[in-house]
């Protein structure tokens, strides 16, 4: 454990921060769920049909976040073994009662849409025959006889394989054109209702911290729509530098329209994001009640690196600049999406860090006003940087083995 | 009355809606929870008040102690603690408390002629409309008919929401039961007809508590005698534990 440094005047309860870098990483989870969604739903519901290529991804994505979004709760919690009393006795005068009940529905949305998006191909690969190995004359060619080298192998699927499709279809074989049509109706629905759910989900995460008023560095009702601003702008990160990563390892070029739209649509979402972070900044600075001197102080010495430096000068200005150009000028395909690709991993960076400024930020001074505490994380501890590594990676690990189910990509 | 399904379905629901909504904004309102819990001021239910007299603290430090020994906190946290003031002349407040002002407090040079100089003590304030049981997603903190602010600490989660929310850093998790933990006025002591450790300690009677409906209770005569004042007011939690001598230095 490092040394706590202090400074000033702090109720000696106050010494240490209770609110790990675990409740940073979750939010922040929390945040690529609430975005990937939203993406998804832009083309499932309001019809963007240039997010198609990463439509179907970006569910699977949402999933495979939302279920580790709630793990780096459970290793801060004191007793983790009573996770549940939030759902069995939970009392609602606390937002955070919700949570459980938020999650739930949210998990059940998105399950259900993606069993509705993956149905057809359930069916499919259940029904395929079992038998040898065997081959057959790839699309197009007729002339076979003598041209091995354009047959095509086809491997049987295992019965085991089978076996799971037939669960995972649960018992609906029905894939005729009606039912389809229904599937795809039944899809918009409830993408529909994930819309206003994911923002709950994360609006919900502000919440928490906005509504608190002992706490001038989080008390603004502002807090829950940066949250979820900052939670789209992740989201779409991500996906573009997922996106990018899988089309490389798979040796295929990037949609061209995808990334430009994604592009267009981080640019507008980051600078929401951005001047609503201002705005606020500027709106504490202004009306300067009593607490403005310790939090000016938080900004120019404690929080001067991640809050100031990497929040707002390196990780929003270099994006802000470059998906300009990417959404107002014709660049060459390369340039595009390298200056896409680059700005989505900046924000990545730039989202992680108003994470980390809101909830350690806001733990680095006294509620007397009159002191700083310091937090350094431990490395191997229960709520260290090993293990919010390890979380972190989970739900990549997740959409690597569902990817050997489930196809993510339209040629697939 | 003429009405097709469809009208009904839509009234039906926007009446349950409506009143969702209704009942949900009445569970929020901390003002509503704090009328159903606590009994009236003149019946025979005690409910328990305190008062600190800054006038009469000299830091010795005895109520940490006799705090920290009765209710087993450990040595890095604070259930009470007590503060010291330093106010220069050219207006500069300089304030510590040295392990919660648990040893006494050795001399401190500070820059400039003291001009005046005062203990504080503090503890949970149990508000009459507490942030902390507000906070809590399981219930786990509550205030007992008598007014204090509890912990069960059995159903606790030690997500430490609460330790966020209260204003005055009286709450804090306890590192050996990883539980939320706070100042209870030693309700074991109290509800056994004796006063809590810290007051019982004070060799200055810097700390009273008593029962606010009981009309020989000392903290009635001071209530009626002394101007008297709570610690952040502007908050609205309306704390139960009263300052005589307040300054507008301590927060």
């Amino acid at each position: 454990m490092h040394e706590v440094i202090t400074q000033g005047f702090l109720f000696p309860n106050e010494i240490e921060v209770h609110w790990s870098l675990m409740i940073v990483l979750y939010p922040y989870i929390t945040g690529l769920v609430a975005g990937a969604f939203i993406v998804s739903s832009l083309y499932h519901v309001f019809g963007k049909h240039e997010l198609k290529p990463v439509a179907r991804f970006a569910l699977i994505a949402a999933f495979c976040f939302l279920i580790f979004a709630c793990t780096p709760l459970l290793f801060h919690l004191g007793h983790p073994e009573r996770a549940f009393n939030i759902m069995f006795t939970p009392k609602f005068t606390s937002a955070m009662s919700g949570f459980g009940y938020i999650y739930t529905f949210y998990m059940i949305i998105v399950m259900l849409e993606l069993w509705f998006m993956f149905r057809p191909y359930f069916v499919r690969m259940a029904q395929k025959g079992a038998g040898p190995r065997h081959h057959i004359v790839k699309e197009g060619n007729h002339d076979a006889r003598f041209r091995p080298d354009i047959l095509q192998t086809v491997r049987p699927v295992p019965a085991w394989k089978r076996a799971l499709y037939s669960v995972l279809s649960l018992g609906v074989y029905d894939v005729s054109e009606a039912s389809l049509h229904m599937d795809h109706k039944i899809i918009t629905v409830l993408a529909a209702i994930g819309v206003p759910s994911a923002c709950v989900l994360h609006g919900y995460v502000g919440f928490l911290f906005g509504s608190l008023k002992s706490n001038p560095w989080w008390s603004t009702p502002l807090m829950p729509i940066i949250f979820l601003l900052s939670a789209i702008v992740s989201g779409v990160a991500m996906l573009i530098v997922m996106y990018a990563f899988e089309m490389w390892r798979k040796g295929r070029p990037l949609d061209g329209a995808c990334i430009q739209s994604m592009a267009s649509y981080l640019w507008g979402f980051l600078i929401i994001d951005v001047v609503l972070e201002l705005l606020e900044l500027l709106c504490m600075a202004y009306e300067g009640e009593e607490s403005w001197m310790t939090l000016a102080n938080l900004i120019s010495d404690k929080l001067l690196v991640s809050y100031v430096l990497v929040q707002f000068i390196i990780c929003s200005t270099i994006p802000f600049v470059l998906l300009g150009l990417v959404s107002l000028t014709k660049l060459k395909d390369k340039t595009r999406n390298s200056f896409s690709i680059i700005s989505a991993v900046l924000l990545l960076i730039q989202v992680f860090s108003m994470r980390w400024n809101v909830v350690i930020g806001g733990q680095l001074f006294s509620k007397s006003l009159r002191g700083f505490t310091s937090y350094n994380p431990e490395f191997y501890g229960r709520e260290g940087v090993l293990v919010c590594i390890l979380l972190f990676c989970m739900p990549f690990v997740c959409i690597y083995i569902l990817n050997q189910f489930l196809p993510f990509w339209e040629e697939e | 009355m003429d009405i097709d399904r469809r009208q009904f379905l839509k009234q039906a629901g926007c009446t349950l809606l409506g009143g969702g909504v209704f009942i949900s904004i009445g569970q929020f309102s901390p003002g509503i929870a704090k009328a159903s819990q606590l009994p009236p001021l003149g019946t025979s239910t005690p409910v328990y008040g305190f008062v600190v007299n800054t006038f009469k603290c000299i830091g010795c430090g005895k109520c940490v102690e006799a705090c920290k020994i009765e209710n087993h906190v450990p040595v890095s946290c604070f259930r009470t603690w007590v503060e010291r003031y330093l106010v220069t002349a050219d207006g500069a407040v300089h304030v510590d408390s040295p392990d919660g002002g648990c040893n006494g407090f050795p001399p401190r040079d500070v820059p400039g002629i003291i001009k005046k100089a005062y203990f504080v003590p503090k503890l949970c304030n149990h508000c009459a409309r507490p942030n902390c049981v507000q906070v809590c997603p399981v219930g786990a903190t509550y205030v007992s008919p008598e007014g204090v602010v509890l912990v069960d600490e059995q159903h606790c989660v030690g997500c430490s929401y609460c330790v966020q929310a209260c204003p005055y850093g009286a709450r804090f998790i306890n590192p050996v039961k990883k539980t939320a933990d706070k100042c209870t006025w030693c309700y074991h002591r109290v509800k056994r007809g004796l006063t809590p450790a810290c007051v019982l300690v004070c060799p200055a009677k810097a700390r009273l508590f008593g029962n606010l409906n009981d009309p020989d209770s000392p903290l009635i005569k001071i209530f009626t005698k002394e101007r008297v004042n709570v610690l952040k007011p502007d908050l609205g939690n309306e704390p139960r534990t009263s300052y005589v001598g307040l300054a507008e230095e301590v927060r």
